[in-house]
């Protein structure tokens, strides 16, 4: 190794570190910042009984995890259900020949529908409407409708993510595929579909992420999740600590899991550059 | 034998009377002087929308319905005409939220509980609302009635912001787990969509919603303020530490004295008699 870059080596370490000091006294100062200030905002005392009441954050704690594994549970069988759709509009929508033309527009008419209708209509008119046509328990269970309603709204999203998908593959894969001799259905299956989902990884781990709050919302139609539990909590004591657990406990999931899609994303770019 | 009182001892008694009224309806408005959030105007607040019997029509400045009424007598004690009452809205979650309001009280139907009373101020109760049950035609002929027995094997739903939750879990005992909803049209579109069996209401809005929202609603019991352990009994709802609340629970415990609030109750909410009472 020549002297100059011995040199040179030494001055980037040198950099880096002042970089990260700077970086960690700034923070320091930031955070020292917010502890000393906003207790000294004139509401202080009452805006922490009211959001950050250590009793009552640990008496009602338990029960809001209890009611995550709800949570936890409508996520995991909407989960399956939004791939399998999703994929299905995605592929009815890539359909070129004009014989299927209606799956095509049908495909268009589904995802438009289900992204521009707010999702907790959705579930208003799904998880009240289709039971009130005069199904019988347990057919008419909010958990299974408010699940399909979940479902119908984020396979739209996936649907679009995973067609950007199928457009990224170039036109000559398909191209070599068919003089492979392949049949167009044996092409989207072996040539574009594996290329093209692997490529939309990042965007669907944030569709992750959304879903995982968007659970939430069935307990506008009657189960009681987290969020529900957390509400109870809150007008019975007249208290928002009850939602401050319930935040913390969504965080423990989220948080690993945008980091995930962040760490694949920039992986992804890595290996395209 | 009687005894009669010459004609000048009545007149006395009676401007005696007069007096006295005159000045603690002097001494209310006094009361509140230069307390209000709005110098001298009484703020109040409602939910919007209000609902039957409690506000008609939604527009509690009519002074129609159980609590626009109400509260115009309030203010009236107060020495607030009606010229000088704004009305206002708020949800419940503005209404318990840490900080200044910006009103002077609300009233919503807010039953007054101990942990709320450590966030917010509450007047003296100026009703106390029997719980009652609300099902469709579908549930009694299937032999549902008005016994804690028959009333534990129902699928409940509630309004999660009411204190139907205590009544449910430690007096009715339900075997199985209710479900939640934000206010009482998701709970009665739940029972049209035949997922619950029965709702907890006060007893003036399970009436109100029997005989006009849902098509076959029948009552089927109630359980009264003063039979059960916690009284649901509303109050006003103030800013915590509210220096007006000495001056409101004064107008509240006169109106209550002298058989207002009585008479607005029965003016009101005078159609509840008549459910059956829940063993």
């Amino acid at each position: 190794m020549s002297n100059r870059s011995v040199v040179r080596i030494a001055y980037e370490k040198k950099q880096k570190r002042k970089g990260l000091l700077i970086a960690g006294l700034s923070s320091l100062l930031v955070l020292a910042a917010l502890i000393v200030l906003v207790p000294l905002a004139p509401g202080w005392e009452k805006v922490q009984k009211s959001f950050f009441d250590g009793e009552i954050l640990v008496s009602t704690f338990p029960s809001l995890l209890k009611a995550f594994l709800l949570d936890i549970a409508i996520f995991l069988w909407s989960l399956p259900a939004i791939a399998i759709l999703g994929l299905l509009v995605a592929l009815a929508r890539d359909q070129k020949s004009p014989s299927m033309f209606p799956l095509r527009a049908a495909s268009i008419l589904y995802t438009d529908i289900f992204r521009g209708v707010p999702v907790i209509l959705t579930i208003f008119l799904i998880g009240f409407g289709i039971p009130g046509l005069g199904l019988q328990r347990p057919w008419n269970s909010p958990y299974l409708w408010g699940s399909v309603a979940l479902v119908l709204t984020y396979s739209a999203y996936v649907a679009e993510i995973i067609r950007s998908g199928i457009e990224s593959v170039h036109e000559s894969q398909r191209a070599a595929g068919q003089s492979l001799g392949l049949s167009s259905t044996d092409t989207m299956r072996y040539v574009v579909l594996p290329q093209a989902l692997r490529r939309v990884v990042p965007a669907n781990m944030n569709m992750l992420v959304a879903l995982q709050k968007d659970v939430a919302l069935l307990s506008f139609i009657g189960p009681v999740e987290i969020l529900r539990q957390a509400g109870v909590h809150k007008s019975l004591l007249a208290n928002f600590t009850p939602y401050v657990g319930a935040a913390l406990i969504f965080l423990a999931v989220t948080v690993p899991a945008t980091r995930y899609a962040d760490y694949l994303l920039a992986k992804q770019h890595r290996e395209r550059s | 034998m009687t005894r009669n009182v010459p004609l000048n001892k009545w007149l006395q008694l009676v401007v005696a009377g007069a007096a006295l009224a005159m000045w603690s309806n002097v001494h209310a408005a006094e009361c509140a002087a230069g307390k209000t959030i709005k110098d001298g105007v009484l703020t109040i607040a409602t939910g919007n929308p209000a609902y039957y019997p409690w506000v008609m029509d939604n527009a509690p400045d009519s002074g129609k319905g159980f609590e626009a009424a109400v509260a115009y007598a309030v203010a009236d004690r107060m020495g607030f005409g009606k010229d000088k009452v704004e009305w206002t809205s708020a949800t419940f979650d503005q209404s318990i939220q840490p900080g200044a309001k910006d009103f002077d009280f609300n009233l919503q139907q807010f039953s007054i509980t101990e942990e709320r009373e450590k966030v917010v101020d509450f007047s003296e109760p100026y009703y106390s609302a029997p719980m009652a049950v609300l099902v469709r035609q579908g549930t009694v002929d299937n032999g549902a009635t008005a016994s804690i027995d028959s009333l534990k094997t129902l699928k409940w739903g509630i309004d999660s912001n009411t204190t139907g939750m205590a009544m449910l879990s430690e007096t009715i005992k339900s075997e199985t787990d209710p479900l939640l909803y934000d206010d009482n049209v998701n709970v009665i579109e739940a029972m049209k969509a035949n997922q619950i069996d029965a709702g907890l209401f006060d007893l003036p809005t399970a009436m109100y919603l029997s005989a006009v929202v849902l098509d076959d609603g029948v009552v089927l019991g109630q359980f009264p303020a003063d039979r059960s352990d916690n009284p649901d009994q509303f109050g006003l709802l103030m800013e915590d530490g509210s220096a007006l609340k000495a001056c409101v629970d004064e107008a509240v415990l006169s109106l209550t004295e002298d058989g207002t609030l009585a008479s607005i109750e029965a003016e009101w909410l005078q159609q509840t008699t008549g459910v059956p009472v829940i063993e």
